[in-house]
C-alpha cells in the first residue's frame, strides 16, 4: 500500500511541478536566456478586456463583389454582342444582381443565347418575358459561380486586412473568418482606434477616370448626365479656412486602370509645401498601360478616384513613361501613411461594414485585472478558513486541493494557450467555491461511516468510494453546461466556459486523487486511530 | 464543527405543497414583471446600441453628457452612475453602419465638456444584426443546456427523474431573470453565461440528491418511495448546505469585490444558486414522487 501512496503522489507532485513549469513565463519577469531558447515561453493569454484593445466584426457585403463581377461580365458580353452582330439594348436592371436586355425579335433572342451558352457558362437567364412583342431577358450570375465570388471575395478581404493590420504594426492581432460573411479582428492594446477602424475598413479602390470636358457640370447636376459619364466629388482641403470643400466633377464612367497594376506606393514629402503625398509606381505591365494611356490623353484632365472620392484631377502634360505617379490631396502625415498602407495591401474586393465594435482602454482592463485578482484573493482565504473551521485537519486536506487547484488552473490556461477574460477570472473565483464540493461530499460521506461505527481505515475506503460516482454524475452535468456556454460564447464568455470547464475537471482531480494520498498516508503510514473530520 | 445534525428528519416531502405554491407565486411574480416591464431590458449585446464607459476628472453632470450625445443626434441616451466620477452611457441602435459612432461621441463630448477631461475607458457598439444572431445563440444555448442535461440524466438515472431535474432547471432559470426584470436590470451576454452556470450548478445539486435516492431505494426495496426521498434528502442536506454556503460566500465577494463589470453577473448567480438549492430540496424529487404516483410501476433506481 505504501508504494501506491509513493506512486501516486509522485504523480501529483509532477502534475503540480508541471502546473508551474508553465506558469513560469507568467510569474518570473526575467526568464534565463536558456529558458528562452529551449522552453515554453508563452504568458497566460489575456483577453483583450483585461489588457485593453479592440475587437471588431465586421461584414464583407458579398451582394457588391457579385454585382461587381457582373458588371465586369456585362461590359464584355456587350462587346461580343456587337462583334456578332445580335442586335439587343441593355436596360434598367429590376433589381440589382441582375442585368436587363430587351431583344427586338426571336431571332436575336437565338443568337443572343447561343453566345452566351458558348461563352459565358457562369450566367444564366433570370427571367425572361415578352414585352410589347419584344423579348425581355434579365441575367444573373450562376448560383455556383456566384458562391464561389463570395468565398473568395471574404478570403480575399481576410487576406488584405490581414496585409493592412501588419503593416500598421500591431503586435498579436487576430484575424479570423466568422460564419460565411464575416471577419472578427482582434487588436490588442490598440490607442487610436479610429484611426484602426478607417485602415481596416476602407475599401481602398483606387481607379484612373479621364475628365468629360466636353459637357458643363452644371447641367449635368440638373439631372442631364451624358450617357457614359457620372458626377464624382473632388475633395479638396481649403487652407485658410481648415475646412474641407466638396466640388462636383463630371466624369467619364470607364475606368482606365485600378490600383491593381501597383507595385509600391510610400509617402514623399513635396517640395512646395512641406506636405506629404502618396508616391505610386506601377508594375512593368501597368506602367506600359500607363503610358499608354497618358500618351493618348494629353492635354486631357485625369482624375485619381479613390473609393469614390476624387483625390485630384491634374491635366496631362505629356506621356508618362517609367510608371511613376502621386496622389496629393492635403493629407496630413498619419493620413498620407496609411493611404500608403491600405495601397500597398490591395483593394478589398467588397465594402465591409462594422456590425460590432468592443473596446476596452488599457486603464480599465488594468483596474478588472485588480478587481479579479483581489475577488480570487478574499473569495479563496475565505474559503479556506472555513473549511479548516468545520473540517479541523480533513479540511486542511481540502484547502490544500483547492490552491492546487488553482495553480493547475491558470497552467492549464498557459499550457493550452487559453485566453483569460475577466468573467475568466469570475470563472475561477467560481470554481473555488465549487471545487469544494467534492470534497464535502467525500468528507460527509466519511462522517456518516464513522457514525455507523467503521473504523477511520473503512470509513475514508467507502467514503470515497461511495462520494465518487456521486461526483462523477454531478460534474458531468456542470460540464455539459460549461460546453454549451463554450459554444454559445464570444470571447469573454468563452473565458467563463473555458476557465469553469477545466476547473470542474481539476477539481474532481484534486478531490478525489490528492486529498486521497493525504488520508492515506496518515492512515497507513502514521497509523492514526482517529480521523479529524 | 456541524451545522446540520447526522440525525435530522425534516419532512420535506410534507412540505411538498406549500413550496410548489411558493415556485408557482414566484414564477407568476417573475412573468408578471417581465410582462409589466414590457419585456426583458435587453442591453446592447441583443438590442444592439452603444455603451460608453466615461471616467471624468470631477463629478459629471448627466445634463452636459446627454446635450453632448444629443448634438450627434442620439437622443434617448440611458447616464448610468457606476462608480466615482465614472459613468455609463447606452444609447439604442440607429444605424447600420456603427463604425464610426463612438468617435463621434467622444469629439462631441470634448466639445462640451472640455476635451481631456475625461477618459473613454470602453466602447462597445452592436448592430442590430449581430443583436439578433445572438439572441437566438443565447435562446438555443440555453434550451439545448436543457436537452443536454435530460438526456444526461435519463442516461443515468430514469427519464422521471431527468423531467424532474430539468423542470426544476427551467423553475431556476424562470425565477432567476424574473428577479432581474424585477430589479429592472439589464439583460446581457454575462447575464446569460451566468444562467448556464445557473443550470449547471442547480443540476449539480439535484444529482446528488438523486443519486441518494438511487442508493438508498435499492438498500431498502420495502420503503415507500416518498420516506426513501425524505431521507435522501435529509442525509444529503448537509452537503447542499455547506456546497451553497461556499458557493455563495465566493459569489458575495465578487459581487463586492469584483467590480461593476461582474457585478450583475454575480447578482444573477447569487440569486439562481439559492433558487437552485430550494429547488433541488423542494422541487425535482418531490417532482419525481409526483409522477411516480401517477405511474404504479415503481421501477425505481434503475441500476447501472
Amino acid at each position: 500500500m505504501m508504494s501506491g501512496i509513493k506512486w501516486r503522489a509522485a504523480l501529483a507532485v509532477a502534475i503540480c511541478l508541471g502546473a508551474l513549469f508553465f506558469l513560469t513565463p507568467t510569474l518570473v519577469a526575467d526568464l534565463p536566456t536558456f529558458w528562452n531558447d529551449h522552453l515554453p515561453t508563452d504568458k497566460i493569454h489575456l483577453g483583450l478586456d483585461l489588457q485593453g484593445g479592440m475587437h471588431l466584426v465586421l461584414e464583407v457585403d458579398t451582394d457588391k463583389a457579385v454585382d461587381g463581377t457582373l458588371l465586369r461580365t456585362a461590359g464584355d458580353l456587350k462587346e461580343t454582342l456587337m462583334s456578332k452582330r445580335v442586335r439587343f439594348r441593355q436596360t434598367q436592371a429590376a433589381k440589382t444582381g441582375l442585368i436587363t436586355y430587351e431583344l427586338p425579335d426571336g431571332a436575336s433572342r437565338t443568337a443572343f443565347e447561343k453566345v452566351l451558352k458558348d461563352n459565358y457558362p457562369d450566367i444564366e437567364v433570370a427571367v425572361s418575358e415578352a414585352r410589347e412583342g419584344r423579348e425581355v431577358v434579365s441575367l444573373k450570375i450562376n448560383d455556383k459561380r456566384s458562391g464561389e465570388i463570395r468565398k473568395l471575395a471574404v478570403e480575399q478581404s481576410l487576406e488584405t486586412i490581414r496585409n493592412r493590420v501588419d503593416q500598421f504594426g500591431i503586435s498579436e492581432p487576430e484575424i479570423i473568418p466568422q460564419g460565411d460573411d464575416r471577419i472578427i479582428i482582434q487588436l490588442p492594446g490598440i490607442k487610436d482606434t479610429q484611426r484602426a477602424k478607417n485602415l481596416i475598413g476602407r475599401t481602398a479602390l483606387l481607379e484612373f477616370k479621364l475628365v468629360n470636358e466636353e459637357y458643363s457640370v452644371d447641367e449635368a447636376l440638373r439631372g442631364n448626365v451624358p450617357e457614359g459619364s457620372m458626377i464624382l466629388h473632388e475633395s479638396r482641403l481649403d487652407r485658410e479656412s481648415g475646412r474641407r470643400i466638396d466640388t462636383p466633377i463630371l466624369l467619364k464612367s470607364a475606368t482606365l486602370m485600378t490600383g491593381e497594376s501597383l507595385e509600391s506606393a510610400k509617402v514623399q514629402i513635396s517640395d512646395r509645401f512641406g506636405e506629404p503625398h502618396v508616391a505610386i509606381k506601377f508594375n512593368a505591365q501597368g506602367a506600359k498601360e500607363f503610358e499608354r494611356i497618358t500618351g493618348a490623353n494629353v492635354k486631357r484632365r485625369l482624375a485619381i478616384v479613390l473609393d469614390g472620392v476624387v483625390h485630384s484631377a491634374p491635366v496631362i502634360q505629356e506621356r508618362i513613361g517609367g510608371g511613376n505617379a502621386q496622389i496629393t490631396g492635403a493629407f496630413t502625415m498619419d493620413e498620407a501613411r496609411d493611404l500608403a498602407i491600405v495601397l500597398r495591401a490591395g483593394a478589398l474586393p467588397a465594402p465591409v461594414k462594422i456590425l460590432e465594435e468592443r473596446t476596452v482602454g488599457p486603464s480599465l482592463g488594468q483596474d478588472s485585472i485588480d478587481q479579479g485578482m483581489w475577488s480570487i484573493l478574499v473569495g479563496g482565504i475565505l474559503v479556506i478558513i472555513f473549511m479548516m473551521i468545520y473540517y479541523r485537519w480533513a479540511g486542511v486536506a481540502a484547502d490544500f486541493a483547492v490552491i492546487l487547484n488553482i495553480i493547475i488552473i491558470l497552467g492549464a490556461l498557459a499550457a493550452f494557450r487559453a485566453t483569460l477574460t475577466l468573467p475568466g477570472i469570475a470563472g475561477i473565483v467560481l470554481v473555488i467555491g465549487m471545487a469544494v464540493d467534492a470534497n464535502v461530499l467525500i468528507l460527509e460521506r466519511v462522517r456518516e461511516e464513522l457514525r455507523s461505527g467503521k473504523t477511520p481505515r473503512a470509513a475514508i475506503e467507502a467514503g470515497y468510494g461511495k462520494a465518487f460516482l456521486t461526483i462523477l454524475d454531478s460534474n458531468v452535468t456542470t460540464l455539459i453546461a460549461a460546453l454549451f456556454l463554450f459554444g454559445f460564447g464570444t470571447g469573454p464568455i468563452k473565458g467563463f466556459a473555458v476557465t469553469l470547464s477545466i476547473g470542474i475537471v481539476v477539481s474532481m482531480f484534486t478531490a478525489i486523487f490528492v486529498t486521497r494520498i493525504i488520508f492515506d498516508y496518515f492512515v497507513w503510514n502514521r497509523k492514526i486511530q482517529t480521523v479529524s473530520v | 464543527m456541524e451545522w446540520i445534525k447526522p440525525n435530522i428528519n425534516f419532512d420535506f416531502v410534507g412540505k411538498m405543497k406549500p413550496a410548489f405554491v411558493l415556485s408557482i407565486a414566484l414564477i407568476v411574480i417573475s412573468i408578471a414583471s417581465i410582462v409589466w416591464h414590457g419585456g426583458l431590458n435587453f442591453g446592447i449585446d441583443f438590442a444592439g446600441g452603444t455603451l460608453i464607459q466615461i471616467k471624468f476628472q470631477e463629478e459629471p453632470s448627466p445634463d452636459r453628457i446627454r446635450s453632448a450625445f444629443r448634438a450627434i443626434g442620439l437622443t434617448d441616451s440611458v447616464i448610468q452612475k457606476i462608480g466615482e466620477n465614472e459613468v455609463v452611457v447606452r444609447t439604442a441602435a440607429t444605424q447600420s453602419d456603427m463604425g464610426g459612432l463612438s468617435d463621434r461621441i467622444a469629439e462631441s463630448l470634448a466639445s462640451i465638456q472640455g476635451k481631456d477631461t475625461f477618459e473613454i475607458r470602453r466602447v462597445e457598439v452592436v448592430g442590430p444584426k449581430v443583436g439578433k444572431d445572438l439572441t437566438k445563440k443565447a435562446i438555443l444555448a440555453l434550451v439545448f443546456s436543457w436537452i443536454g442535461m435530460l438526456i444526461y440524466i435519463a442516461w443515468r438515472f430514469e427519464l422521471l427523474y431527468a423531467v424532474g431535474g430539468i423542470l426544476a432547471l427551467v423553475h431556476d432559470t424562470v425565477i432567476s431573470i424574473g428577479a432581474l426584470s424585477l430589479l429592472d436590470k439589464e439583460f446581457t451576454l454575462t447575464i446569460v453565461a451566468a444562467l448556464l452556470t445557473i443550470v449547471g450548478y442547480s443540476i449539480n445539486d439535484t444529482i446528488v440528491v438523486f443519486d441518494r435516492i438511487r442508493e438508498n431505494a435499492r438498500k431498502n426495496l420495502k420503503q415507500p418511495l416518498r420516506e426513501v426521498i425524505n431521507t435522501s434528502i435529509n442525509e444529503t442536506l448537509s452537503r447542499t448546505i455547506l456546497t451553497s454556503f461556499t458557493v455563495i460566500l465566493v459569489l458575495l465577494t465578487l459581487f463586492f469585490l469584483g467590480g461593476a463589470v461582474i457585478h450583475d453577473f454575480a447578482f444573477v448567480l447569487l440569486v439562481g444558486i439559492a433558487i437552485g438549492t430550494y429547488s433541488s430540496i423542494f422541487i425535482a424529487s418531490p417532482i419525481v414522487l409526483l409522477f411516480e404516483e401517477f405511474k404504479p410501476t415503481r421501477s425505481r433506481g434503475k441500476s447501472r
